[in-house]
């Protein structure tokens, strides 16, 4: 469904991402870990399109087959392909409501009756979020946010989500739970690019994971396999 | 708080909508009947620098673009106004550097129609800035803009065939009665107030507060901007044609930078973004700029004359400015907005309170 291709991004004189190549295939839930500053979302936010510095070949598989080079082109192109971004730090509005955000959400879209089917989806997925509906984005917990967000991201109704680091500043119970939630969604037929720091939650879901060392792809797998290697062991999952 | 509040209480909202429309009616029946001119003029010019705010604040307010062309704008569409409705008796015999432009003579419509020539005309101005502009971000508009007015007053100045150069346009036949004035005011405040709560109204705060989460979520966030530009552009059109009308005559000068300055005074003062606070700083910037000019008049006490300061009025303004933005940043309103119901709650809980104690 998506192969990069020695992707590199620069921002000025910072090598951020160094030939890196990654493939997903439809269906499946990909992550790509890595410490703090290895150029993860540099990757992901070069697909969604928002890196204006990023050099290589992205290659999308639409559903109809059709096949797109994703470099260069604008966000709002992205999302009408299928792709849609749970940016880093929720990036909610916190002045708009629950419902407000997720219609905000659809914005690529103009089919009411999808629309709303996938609203209720969402309240499906977190029922917290229905029941603060009318609530302001910005009096939510992080955790609620952080659900938005994702519901939001679902509401262009892509067929590849990505989702950057979704459980940063979590409680453990929300993690696990927002895990629950992503599993759900892939279950139902979307493909997953998942971005994380949390490593141990990121490979236990995961069918295939990559690791990110200073903008260089060092180790890729099946989840289950990262998760037995001795290096993803030492650096990622404290020993 | 940027959002409009929700309607609770639809049936009496729209009743205290209707009270207050029919108790502003009756006020301005009242004002034409027993105020002078003078007092006309003015509470005229508080609708339409209330509608000329608004269009600026829908431009860096709530779409967040530093604008400082309004100016410019409310030139060309005061100049196509005024060429719209002279007669061409009135046009032949004004033209003394220069003769008009012979097409210029024949062409004319009534007031209305001229007011939507001036709105349509700034719209299309704007639009042309805004392309290649906004295309380098936001941060370049505030300087684009000062350049565009300064451009469009120098070709006024010199457009002689057709804007009868310096001398300005005299003796505009006038319109602009107090229904007028207000008339145009609720619908300004009508079509802004239904966009901002439309989606397109949260697409438009979006961009102005993340523009990366706006991205993502498939906003085209230049298009965005383009537009919101555009449609401030048509308000400083109208709101142009309407000060000339009102006035009577219009010349280059008036148009200068400092004209930009007391809108965004309007618009800071009163809260930026907030529709309601265009409203009250129009209200309070208009009367405030009248009432200042006794400081440009000569004073004598005792003996001592002190001769009166030119332009000493926008000095302590801006003073004064700078006192709302050290002790009252948001303005007035800040972001909010007046609603029915924010009124009666306020209401009840002074009652409230006041029953308690
Ligand atoms: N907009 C930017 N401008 C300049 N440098 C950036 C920008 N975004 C990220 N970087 C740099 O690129 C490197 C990779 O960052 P990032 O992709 O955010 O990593 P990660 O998501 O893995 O923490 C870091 O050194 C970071 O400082
Ligand atoms: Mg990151």
């Amino acid at each position: 469904m998506l192969e990069i291709k020695d992707l590199n991004v620069w921002y000025g004189g910072i090598h951020a991402v160094k030939d890196a190549s990654m493939s997903i295939k439809r269906g499946e839930i990909v992550t790509l870990i890595g410490a703090n500053g290895a150029g993860k979302s540099s990757t992901i936010r070069s697909i969604a399109g928002l890196v204006k510095g990023a050099k290589g070949a992205v290659t999308y598989t639409a559903r109809d087959g059709e096949r797109v080079s994703l470099l260069g082109r604008p966000p709002e192109v992205m999302v009408k392909l299928g792709i849609s971004l749970s940016p880093e730090g929720r990036r909610i509005l916190p002045q708009l409501t629950v419902e407000e955000n997720l219609v905000l959400g659809a914005y690529s879209r103009s089919d009411g009756d999808g629309i709303s089917r996938d609203m209720e989806y969402g309240y499906a997925l977190f029922p917290r979020l229905k029941e603060r509906r009318n609530q302001k984005g910005g009096t939510l917990s992080g955790g609620e946010q952080q659900m938005l967000a994702v519901a939001r991201a679902l509401m262009s109704h892509p067929d590849l989500l990505m989702l950057d680091e979704p459980s940063l500043g979590l409680a453990p119970i929300l993690v696990s739970e927002v895990f629950e939630v992503i599993r759900e969604i892939n279950r139902e037929g979307r493909t997953i690019l998942l971005v994380e720091q949390n490593a141990f939650a990121a490979l236990k879901i995961a069918h295939k994971a990559y690791v990110l060392e200073v903008g260089n792809i060092t180790l890729e797998g099946t989840g289950a396999d990262l998760l037995e290697n001795p290096k993803v062991k030492e650096a990622y999952l404290g020993g | 708080m940027s959002t409009l509040p929700e309607n609770k209480n639809p049936v009496r909202d729209n009743a205290m909508t209707v009270v207050a429309t029919a108790l502003l009616a009756a006020f301005l029946w009242w004002a034409e009947g027993h105020l002078d001119g003078y007092k006309i003029r003015i509470i005229n010019l508080i609708a339409i620098n209330a509608i000329l705010g608004l269009s600026l604040n829908l431009i860096y307010g709530m779409a967040g673009m530093f604008s400082l062309g309004h100016a410019g704008f409310m030139a060309i569409g005061a100049y196509v106004s005024a060429l719209l409705i002279l007669t061409p008796e009135q046009k032949t015999a004004m033209w003394i550097l220069d003769p008009i432009a012979p097409w210029l003579t024949g062409i004319h419509a009534p007031f209305l129609v001229s007011l939507l020539a001036a709105g349509l005309l700034a719209a299309l101005f704007g639009w042309l800035v805004a392309l290649p502009v906004l295309r380098l971000g936001g941060d370049y508009l505030g300087i684009a803009t000062l350049g565009f007015s300064e451009i469009i007053r120098i070709l006024i100045t010199n457009l002689t065939p057709i804007t009868n150069g310096p001398l300005g346009l005299k003796g505009i036949p006038s319109h602009t009665s107090l229904w007028m004035s207000y008339g145009c005011l609720i619908a300004a405040l009508a079509c802004v107030a239904r966009l901002m709560r439309s989606n397109f109204g949260n697409v438009i705060r979006a961009v102005r507060d993340d523009e990366i989460a706006a991205k993502t979520m498939g906003i085209n966030t230049y298009s965005t901007r383009v537009l919101a530009f555009t449609m401030g552009c048509f308000g400083g059109g109208v709101g142009g044609a309407l000060m000339g009308n009102l006035i009577t005559t219009i010349d280059p000068k008036m148009f200068m930078i400092t004209q930009t300055y007391s809108l965004l005074m309007i618009i800071v003062v009163g809260g930026l973004g907030s529709i309601t606070g265009s409203v009250v700083g129009s209200i309070l910037v208009t009367t405030m700029l009248e009432w200042l000019r006794f400081v440009e008049n000569p004073v004598t006490i005792g003996s001592l004359e002190i001769p009166g300061i030119p332009g000493m009025r926008m000095v302590i303004f801006s003073v004064l400015l700078i006192a709302v933005i050290i002790f009252r940043r948001e303005g007035i309103m800040g972001m909010s907005e007046f609603s029915w119901d924010r009124l009666f709650s306020y209401r009840n809980r002074v009652t409230r309170g006041g029953g308690a104690s």
